[in-house]
């Protein structure tokens, strides 16, 4: 690949303890393109994401933003979290804030943005998912769905190179996913690098340019959606997607 | 615990919008009977006239009570003592207050080294425990004695003597103690996702904690905080073994003039009366924080 890759994960191993839950995982993300990873629950998808913004301590291997090693010795993990944004399974707002707080936090206390930066970046993204009559309010008060677009703005307003979605629309009822996918598709659309673990192969097969299948720590497979959902390789490929199939989610 | 809630219940309903605010904790004995209707109302008030009716007819009744009347509830020694009471209760007030602002940081401090993580912090994780394993055993009235008499005796330059300072800094230790463990239990109530989403933006560990542990893991633990800054005040009187004349000291010198317990009484009073509004803003407080999050802005 001539160009530097926007993320680089290679030969990546994480334990927990005894359970060896990565054994070795190689994946090149380009910059604007968009990874699918999907597998079974307790495949490691959750923990690849959390591995790449250093919020698990890696074992071995190396992960690269945009050429650089993050996983080298005395790198600062704070620095580098700025450039990753994360999205998680359930939301994780901080309660105690109100929406604006929860958006402007980083880049003021991370950043170092002046509150009033802070606060027009984060009053135009609020506008822009549909959230600007929220923003005073506290989290607690907002619907599932409207808490995890608070927490993709959060994101968001860090101006991240890398945004990891890890399941974010797991925890929502279903009438609530819609919303949630839309802003994904918004930001794929804006070009947005991104990372996105999920159960919802209908959305993987549209937005994803790549597909990968996680399976025992794992990348068993990886293509374009349309060759892992139509034509899968490998027999545990085929036989996770049946059973997403059987389950009548896809 | 105040209104039998333990920390971190009061955690707020997502998404529960038409959910009335269920902050009237004050008034739990009495809520069951909403459910009962009118006659239920009924039997409360004549089962409580009848049980009340019938203890206070026991004790006025009973071939004691003239010489405990005398004893305890003397009407003029009370009223003259009371206005002598509470002329140096001011000296407890700025002993609790003193000490309570002290506590309330110092504790904090106390508690917040003890949750840091990592093997560097280990001496400072080994300090805070042990402090806490120290001035919790100890008496309070002990280290008030060993303070306020030991302390002025080693005639250090710079030193002060002055046995309230030493009443003081008695209190700010024991106390500390305790309060550090009710913070500590909040800083742990704070579930690991929250300190996960706020390292995530990159905020340092410092700022994590300073901006999104320690502000919600000191809402959660006001009720118990109350409690501790209750026995605070209360715990102003054991000052008087220094012959500190407080508030009970002049209870004791009234009561040993007149042989009469009725100045310990007025006091008992006094501390009931300033106890009673602060766990009513208590409530009141974790009330508010509980309805503005759940039921704020415009909806």
């Amino acid at each position: 690949m001539a160009e530097t890759a926007a993320l680089a994960i290679e030969g990546l191993h994480k334990s927990f303890d005894e359970l060896e839950v990565l054994k070795g995982i190689d994946l090149e993300v380009r910059e604007h393109e968009v990874v699918c990873v999907i597998g079974a629950s307790g495949s490691g998808k959750s923990t690849l994401l959390r591995c790449i913004n250093l919020l698990e301590p890696v074992n071995a291997g190396r992960v690269l933003i945009e050429g650089e090693e993050i996983t080298a010795r005395g790198v600062d993990v704070n620095r580098i979290r700025q450039r990753v944004g994360i999205v998680f399974q359930a939301f994780n707002l901080f309660p105690h804030m109100t929406v604006l707080r929860n958006v402007t936090l980083g880049p003021i206390e991370a950043l170092g943005w002046s509150k009033a930066d802070a606060e027009a970046l984060a009053t135009q993204l609020l506008e822009r998912f549909g959230l600007a009559d929220k923003r005073d309010d506290y989290p607690d008060r907002l619907s599932g769905g409207q808490q995890q677009r608070v927490a993709i703005v959060r994101a968001l307003a860090m101006k991240p190179d890398v945004m990891l979605l890890d399941e974010v629309t797991s925890a929502l009822d279903p009438e609530l996913v819609a919303e949630v996918l839309n802003v994904i598709r918004e930001l794929a659309a804006g070009g947005m690098t991104m990372v996105i673990a999920t159960h919802e192969m209908g959305f993987a097969r549209d937005i994803a340019h790549r597909v990968c299948f996680l399976d025992e720590g794992v990348i068993l497979e990886e293509g374009a959606p349309e060759q892992i959902f139509s034509s899968p390789r490998e027999e545990r490929t085929q036989r996770f997607l049946q059973s997403i199939i059987d389950a009548g989610r896809m | 615990m105040i209104g039998g809630r333990a920390p971190g219940e009061f955690e707020g309903l997502p998404g529960g919008g038409s959910t009335p605010p269920t902050g009237d904790r004050g008034s739990k004995i009495l809520a069951p009977l909403k459910a009962e209707g009118a006659r239920g109302v009924t039997i409360a008030v004549v089962s409580t006239v009848v049980v009340f009716g019938a203890i206070v007819f026991a004790v006025l009744t009973s071939s004691g009570w003239p010489v405990i009347k005398e004893a305890f509830f003397d009407p003029t020694i009370f009223w003259d003592s009371l206005s002598k009471i509470m002329g140096k209760f001011g000296r407890n007030v700025f002993i609790f207050v003193v000490a309570e602002i002290f506590v309330l940081i110092l504790a904090l401090i106390l508690a917040v080294m003890r949750s840091l993580r990592g093997p560097v912090f280990t001496p400072l994780r080994i300090l805070a425990a042990a402090y806490t394993d120290l001035f919790r055993a100890v008496p309070t009235i002990l280290v008030i004695l060993l303070l306020g008499f030991g302390a002025p005796s080693l005639q250090i330059m710079g030193v002060p003597h002055s046995d309230i300072f030493w009443a003081i800094v008695a209190l700010v230790l024991v106390y500390s103690a305790y309060v550090a463990e009710v913070y500590r239990a909040g800083i742990q109530s704070i579930h690991p996702s929250q300190v996960a989403s706020a390292r995530a933006l990159g905020l340092s560990r410092g700022k994590t904690m300073r901006f999104v542990v320690v502000p919600q893991a000191v809402r959660r633990v006001l009720p118990p905080l109350l409690n501790d800054f209750i026995g605070l005040q209360k715990d102003s009187a054991l000052v008087a073994v220094l012959g500190y004349t407080e508030a009970l000291r002049q209870a004791q010198i009234i009561s040993a003039a007149e042989f009469d317990f009725t100045p310990y009484v007025a006091l008992a009073l006094v501390y009931i009366v300033i106890t009673i509004p602060e766990a009513r803003f208590v409530d009141w407080l974790v009330a508010r924080d509980q309805r503005r999050r759940q039921a704020a802005g415009g909806v």
